[in-house]
């Protein structure tokens, strides 16, 4: 496992830094934030074109740049340090990753090239309205007929799935679970935008009846590749998450190192010291171990799937305690819409349950470790 | 040497391994030999027993020792650090008479900084060094002193003038313990053990060359002190394991461990046995439990996470690049860790928590983590002092408002005792 990043890896996060503060201050995400697509696409696009984000992971045979997880990694803890306003974990982590572990080579050939330019933006439909992050939550129904697929059922906590321009779909069939690729705008796809706590990252209600969907990857074959990519999506998310507590932490202490009270600098109070040196303590440890799940991820190590789980429990706890700690230091200030610290603070509880809480994460790493 | 680089180092030490090592010889005669050869202390410079390694190339060094199995020089103990503050501030007699011996293992040494009076404020000593004639006189209290039973010197830390702000009266001093001036007194610890001494000084006599640097410079010295034994709290677990082969020079140095590590044997405890958790909730049987899977669950991404960040800590020191805060948290986090581990034992083993010995858990192991895990908290620096540091050299916050620094030491509030 790789312990450290080396001075490339360094200095494209250094890049990335500088990029995004000037591109994607806090006035433009919440500008975005304020909208239904919650994203720029002409924006987005000219950011992408000139850093190739969407395309860091997919192999190079895919019109990707061939990187790995370690690089997927600091670009997600970047944007989640930024909070950038992009179809980004859709497109890129969720839909990409999935189509890699599932599809054919000419799926692969034929899907993959304009996810990765940019121009295609894909989504991942997995969840449904119950709420459950494995397979045994998904109800969506296939029917085979005549080569091609249908349909029916209701997909949720889909990200961008309002605006994507593609979507992958998991659902249930004769011959057990498959992924399925449908345009955005199929026949019979009621797209609807959810009312989101995290309105910095959009989510829709996908009803699908009777919509043509094409088969991705082998049919009933679906249970891996969906298993494989949930595990590395929740290395990828638990490295956004370590981003936005770094943040968070260090504005909290800015604002420590302002604010004057009773004639003293509330920095100087040990209050204040020892809880700035227990949140970097949280975010410290929750990085080392969303470092460790890329570094996992990108070596296939054989315990990515317990130390995936373990990052994404830690970077949750990690997170959340952070944003709850910044909003106490900043006072009654941080409880205003003005200030900055609840937009982290909403990401913070919303990815808190994405992909799984800490608890189920918590119980998946036991099993895998066979307590 | 002239080029240094990864493969040239190993290539010399494996070649120097394979002319000199040898398990029949005894082990200080090994060890005079390793100190002559610059092997032993490849990092420190080469007038003084070393190759001035840098220190990104000791750890090839140090693996190829493990490959064959060769003892080094003598690690474990005080003797390190009085070796290392020695080579930083000892005279060119002092540095003569103590560092080979230090390294060898034939001398042995404890710190004498601690006080009754002053824990976690160090710097607040009021053990008082006085000129006397061709002699210092020491009068006062040290505690907290592991090894002072069989060590032969001691690092000591007394205040040689009371009328100047605190930091700037002390002096640093090395005291022979084998006099009658120096009468040492096993302090029993809440768990039974007990490891530490106190050491009552009642006009105990220091040599004029013994004192190290200048009067009322002994703060600065004992910083470097510190230092390295913060730099190297994590080891001492390490060293605690001799090689377990057969072998005239093993032999000796497991008698030699087993004195030196005595104190040190219930420390594993003192960290919380987190490696025991597991099999603990097979064994009672309640590793189905949801709650009870939750905390060890919690326990375990809290201890890797811990794990992780020291590899991160020792990966960045490697490469020769400054320590991010990764490597300031080490000893809280350890705290965290261990606390967690009590609560996780606890609730494994219910009812018998309440047993000890052999009626307890594990002949009585899991006792002695409930009873020794506060200890890791307070020693070496409170987690209260350890947030300080944190914050203040790492956050960069403000410091403490004081009342003790601008004023003669004489006038600051001290405790009764």
């Amino acid at each position: 496992m790789q312990f450290s990043f080396t001075a490339e890896q360094e200095e494209f996060r250094s890049n990335l830094r500088r990029f995004f503060d000037d591109k994607s201050p806090v006035s433009t995400v919440r500008r975005l934030m304020a909208t239904e697509t919650g994203w720029d696409r002409t924006a987005w696009q000219d950011l992408n074109r000139q850093l190739g984000l969407t395309a860091i992971h997919i192999p190079e045979a895919y019109g990707g740049q061939g990187f790995g997880f370690v690089e997927l990694g600091i670009v997600l803890e970047e944007m989640g340090r930024a909070l950038l306003c992009a179809p980004y974990f859709a497109s890129t982590v969720l839909a990409a990753t999935a189509i890699v572990n599932a599809g054919t080579e000419a799926q692969k050939r034929d899907l993959l090239p304009s996810i990765a330019e940019g121009t295609c933006i894909a989504t991942l439909a997995f969840a449904e309205p119950n709420g459950r992050w494995d397979t045994t939550g998904v109800e969506t129904m296939a029917t085979a007929e005549g080569g091609r697929f249908r349909l029916n059922g209701v997909k949720s906590f889909v990200l961008d799935g309002h605006s994507a321009d593609l979507v992958v779909v998991l659902a249930r069939g004769q011959a057990g679970l498959s992924f399925f690729t449908v345009p955005g705008n199929a026949p019979g796809l009621t797209r609807r935008a959810l009312k989101v706590l995290d309105p910095t990252r959009k989510q829709a209600l996908l009803t699908f009846q009777s919509v043509e969907a094409d088969l991705l990857g082998d049919e009933g074959g679906a249970d891996k590749p969906f298993a494989r990519t949930m595990i590395q999506a929740a290395a990828c998310l638990a490295n956004e998450m370590v981003g936005g507590a770094e943040r968070l932490r260090q504005s909290a202490l800015d604002y420590a190192n302002l604010r004057v009270q009773f004639g003293r600098s509330i920095a100087s109070f040990q209050s204040m010291k020892h809880k700035q040196a227990d949140m970097l303590i949280d975010v410290e440890l929750a990085k080392s171990a969303a470092y460790a799940a890329a570094s996992a991820a990108a070596e296939d190590d054989p315990d990515l799937p317990a130390i995936a789980s373990l990052a994404k429990a830690a970077a949750s706890e990690a997170y959340m305690q952070t944003a709850i700690n910044t909003i106490q230091i900043h006072g009654g200030i941080g409880f205003t819409w003005d200030n900055d610290t609840h937009l982290w603070f909403k990401r913070a509880k919303s990815s808190e349950v994405f992909l799984g809480d800490p608890a189920w994460h918590r119980e998946k790493m036991m099993q895998l470790w066979n307590v | 040497m002239s080029e240094m680089t990864e493969a040239s180092v190993r290539a010399a030490v494996r070649v120097w391994l394979e002319a000199n090592w040898t398990v029949d010889s005894g082990l200080i005669e090994w060890r005079n030999k390793l100190i002559d050869s610059g092997w032993g202390v490849p990092a420190w410079p080469e007038a003084w027993y070393g190759k001035a390694l840098p220190a990104g190339l000791t750890a090839v060094v140090d693996e190829e020792f493990q490959r064959v199995g060769a003892v080094g020089v003598a690690k474990a103990g005080i003797r390190r650090l009085a070796a290392a503050t020695l080579l930083a501030h000892g005279t060119q007699a002092q540095k003569q008479q103590f560092l080979r011996r230090s390294l060898s293992g034939e001398d042995t040494w404890c710190q004498l900084f601690s006080e009754p009076g002053s824990g976690s404020d160090l710097a607040g000593a009021t053990t008082k060094a006085e000129r006397k004639g061709n002699r210092w006189v020491v009068n006062g209290q040290k505690v907290w002193t592991t090894s002072a039973h069989h060590a032969d010197w001691g690092l000591l830390l007394a205040r040689t003038d009371f009328d100047v702000p605190k930091h700037q009266g002390l002096s640093y001093f090395i005291i022979n313990m084998h006099q009658s001036g120096v009468d040492v007194h096993p302090l029993r610890q809440m768990n039974g053990h007990a490891s530490f001494n106190q050491v009552f000084l009642t006009e105990a006599e220091v040599l004029p060359e013994h004192l190290v640097l200048d009067v009322g410079r002994g703060w600065a010295v004992a910083t470097t002190t510190l230092m390295h034994e913060r730099r190297e709290a994590d080891g001492v677990r390490a060293w605690g394991t001799a090689s377990n082969r057969p072998g005239r020079i093993y032999d000796e140095e497991r008698a030699e461990n087993a004195t030196v590590m005595e104190p040190y044997k219930w420390y594993p405890q003192r960290a919380g046995r987190v490696d025991l958790v597991i099999e603990r909730a097979k064994a009672a049987g309640v590793n189905a439990d949801p709650v009870i899977r939750q905390e060890i669950a919690k326990l375990l991404v809290l201890a890797k996470s811990a794990e992780w960040t020291a590899r991160r800590a020792r990966a960045a020191q490697m490469q020769g690049r400054p320590q991010g805060p990764e490597g300031s948290i080490g000893k809280l986090a350890s705290s965290h860790v261990a606390r967690a581990a009590a609560r996780v034992h606890t609730s494994i083993a219910g009812a018998d928590v309440m047993l000890m010995g052999e009626d307890g858990p594990m002949n009585g192991l899991i006792a002695e983590i409930l009873i020794s895990v506060p200890a890791g908290s307070i020693a070496g620096g409170t987690d209260e002092i350890q947030r300080n540091i944190i914050s203040e050299r790492v956050l960069e916050m403000p410091k403490e408002p004081r009342s003790d620094n601008d004023r003669p030491f004489r006038d600051v509030p001290k405790n009764l005792v």
